[in-house]
């Protein structure tokens, strides 16, 4: 962990670090690999090439703790790939980055979401022939029912499983899934599942969420109301990473943006500076999304960027 | 008792079900059953392709046959029991280890591998003093105590059995066991209600959840924060103690050993019994064991006794020494109407089974 951020954080902070940890990262330089403030999560050289393709290259990526980063870039970018890597779903050939303070290239995956980064998939994985139920109930962390020597005692879990529930038949209600509790997961549709993929992640209370394109597929109503649920997240000192292609919710929601192409970082920066910024415009944003800001009248014709 | 017959036009309808449910209830049905619970929790909970259940069953015959043979424990037959479930453990591990990690059909061309390694490595003529090589253990005798393994469980040990009349029969009609077979149906079944019941306690559990978790999606296991490496190995070494259990039971049953009971055959006919009785259900492990060699007898003794009566004893080309090998050809052809039909088995969800297809 580089030197700036490794003040304490002490979470009896929390409560006011909302607006701090929002107005810090603003101070950030608008440039890739930029210091933040206080990061949760500093990579470095992190790079993976599938045959001659160089799908990943990231020199040095700062992500601020308890802050909305979006992760944006034209489809191929590798942006699944980086998340990948970041939680050893896929090996790098090269790199190293820290989750508070800690290694994690040498973790295996379930550790590194046991240590609170924990992730999402593009091509949601719900648990099919499990009750939406017990999709969320799988998520809690510390389960003492889940070792082998317990499982047999059931009082010894019994409590906490009705307390596990709990929490996930709130959370089902939040993502608008509390009437499909006890059907079984593969009955969902396209959209339930994404919603269902991002409520059992959030079962594990993570610290750092990486969501892989949360919003793909959901109805716009809900949309709305998950980004409302996203930024109650991070009201509770949790921080988000999340890879979307709709520059309405990019825009509304993320705090800092990081635009990746080709596998590098080109830009990074609050959503006025990166929105602004040429390089970002050509690559992937196309004129359409900077005239409709009212940014510029740049005429080029590649906007599939922005399609979702 | 006295058995009645039911003559129809030649035919033996008596001899036909007696014969048939006799084998249902069986030992050897019983250590099938065995088999399949084991099976049940790697494949139809945890979804781990082992196709060397057979490999288990040796782990668990030739751990005990050796360590009574050889004295090791005073002759003790409990003792010999922990020695073949340990045996079995080491297997899970060695085979575990290397292949959990990877595609699960790797687990499938090593459970495969390692159950033909050990056969064919039993019958070494190297192992000549441990495991009798080719000849197996024909009868498993503690050398130190002179006692065998057959008369310890079947008379010391045998509540049935008394010395005054030691062929008494129990039961009625065609289901009538002499006091040995009797007393290991017992264990036997007794055994398979209660490691259904252990399995099914296990799967009810968190723990239970985890693995269901890791057959649907290992990744998203993974992703939650579970260790799923070694929850595999924790239901590879359950099930395949589960799987020893069964070699026991058949090994106290017929008293010898002997590497040809261990061909891959054996654990064929286990993922029969399994997906007949329905995977991933409490009691399908069971049930299919009983309508597996239920229906084997009874196709078996039906052709016979077809074949007896059709003219010059020759039926569609079929002689009366066919038999042995039609009732697989048989076996085969229920198993591939049942996964068109009722790919669930007799006790799956249908529901589950529908799924798949979504
Ligand atoms: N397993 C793989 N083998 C070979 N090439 C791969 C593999 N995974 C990804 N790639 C390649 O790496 C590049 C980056 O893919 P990636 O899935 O990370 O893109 P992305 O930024 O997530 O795109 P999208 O927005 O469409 O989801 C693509 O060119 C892809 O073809
Ligand atoms: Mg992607």
């Amino acid at each position: 962990m580089p030197a700036n951020s490794s003040e304490s954080h002490a979470s009896d902070a929390r409560p006011t670090a909302r607006n701090a940890a929002q107005m810090a990262v603003r101070t950030a330089q608008p440039e890739p690999g930029s210091v933040k403030p206080d990061a949760i999560l500093t990579i470095d050289n992190v790079s993976r090439s599938f045959g001659g393709l160089k799908a990943v290259d990231v020199k040095r990526l700062e992500v601020q703790r308890g802050v909305i980063t979006a992760f944006i870039g034209p489809n191929g970018a590798g942006k699944t790939t980086f998340f990948n890597l970041l939680t050893r779903f896929d090996d790098p050939d090269t790199g190293a980055w820290n989750f508070n303070g800690k290694p994690m290239q040498d973790q295996r995956s379930y550790a590194i979401a046991k240590a609170g980064m924990v992730r999402t998939f593009q091509l949601t994985k719900s648990l099919g022939k499990m009750s939406v139920m017990d999709n969320m109930m799988l998520g809690a962390k510390n389960q003492s029912g889940e070792s082998l020597s317990r499982a047999l005692l059931k009082g010894s879990w019994r409590k906490q499983e009705r307390r596990v529930e709990a929490q996930a038949t709130d959370l089902l209600g939040r993502f608008n899934l509390a009437h499909m509790r006890d059907e079984y997961a593969a009955t969902l549709s396209g959209g339930q599942r994404k919603l269902l993929e991002m409520a059992r992640a959030l079962m594990s209370e993570p610290e750092l969420i990486l969501l892989d394109e949360p919003m793909a597929g959901v109805n716009p109503a809900l949309v709305q109301s998950l980004l409302g649920h996203v930024q109650a997240l991070r009201d509770d000192g949790v921080s988000v990473l999340f890879i979307e292609h709709d520059m309405d919710v990019i825009m509304g929601i993320s705090d800092w943006i990081v635009v990746l192409a080709e596998g590098s970082v080109i830009a990074e920066g609050t959503p006025e500076q990166v929105s602004q910024n040429d390089v970002v415009v050509d690559a992937y944003l196309g004129t359409s999304f900077a005239g409709a800001t009212g940014d510029g009248a740049r005429s080029s014709e590649g906007d599939e960027g922005n399609q979702q | 008792m006295s058995s009645f017959t039911s003559l129809i036009g030649g035919y033996d309808i008596s001899k036909l079900l007696g014969d048939s449910l006799r084998a249902g209830v069986n030992v050897q049905s019983a250590a099938f059953a065995l088999g399949a619970v084991g099976l049940n929790l790697h494949y139809g909970f945890t979804g781990l392709l082992n196709v060397g259940m057979v490999a288990f069953m040796a782990a668990g015959s030739y751990g005990m046959a050796i360590i009574f043979t050889q004295g090791l424990f005073g002759g003790s037959i409990l003792l010999g029991i922990l020695g073949g479930l340990v045996f079995a453990t080491i297997i899970a591990l060695l085979v575990g280890i290397p292949a959990l990690r990877l595609r699960s059909d790797y687990l499938a061309i090593t459970t495969i591998a390692i159950g033909e390694v050990m056969r064919i490595s039993f019958r070494s003529r190297r192992l000549l003093d441990i495991t009798g090589g080719p000849f197996g253990l024909p009868s498993i005798e503690d050398r130190s105590a002179d006692i065998s393994l057959a008369d310890r469980i079947g008379r010391d040990w045998n509540p049935f059995f008394s010395v005054d009349d030691p062929t008494k029969t129990f039961g009625f009609w065609r289901l009538d066991f002499d006091a040995k077979t009797l007393w290991l149906m017992i264990i036997g079944w007794t055994l398979v209600v209660l490691c259904s019941l252990l399995v099914w306690k296990l799967i009810q559990s968190p723990w239970g959840r985890v693995i269901k978790a890791i057959r649907e999606d290992e990744d998203a296991a993974r992703a939650l924060g579970k260790n799923v490496f070694g929850y595999k190995l924790q239901s590879l070494i359950i099930g395949g103690c589960i799987g020893a259990l069964a070699g026991i039971v058949r090994t106290l049953d017929s008293g010898f050993v002997e590497s040809n009971q261990f061909k891959p055959q054996t654990t064929f006919f286990i993922w029969t019994v399994l997906i007949l009785g329905g995977a991933a259900s409490k009691w399908g492990p069971m049930l299919g064991a009983f309508v597996f060699w239920f229906v084997l007898v009874f196709v078996e003794e039906a052709l016979r006794q077809v074949i007896i009566n059709a003219d010059d004893m020759v039926w569609m080309g079929l002689e009366a020494n066919d038999v042995g090998r039609m009732r697989l050809i048989m076996m085969g052809i229920m198993l591939a109407a049942l996964m068109i039909w009722r790919p669930q088995g007799i006790l799956g969800k249908k529901e589950e089974a529908l799924l798949d297809a979504r």
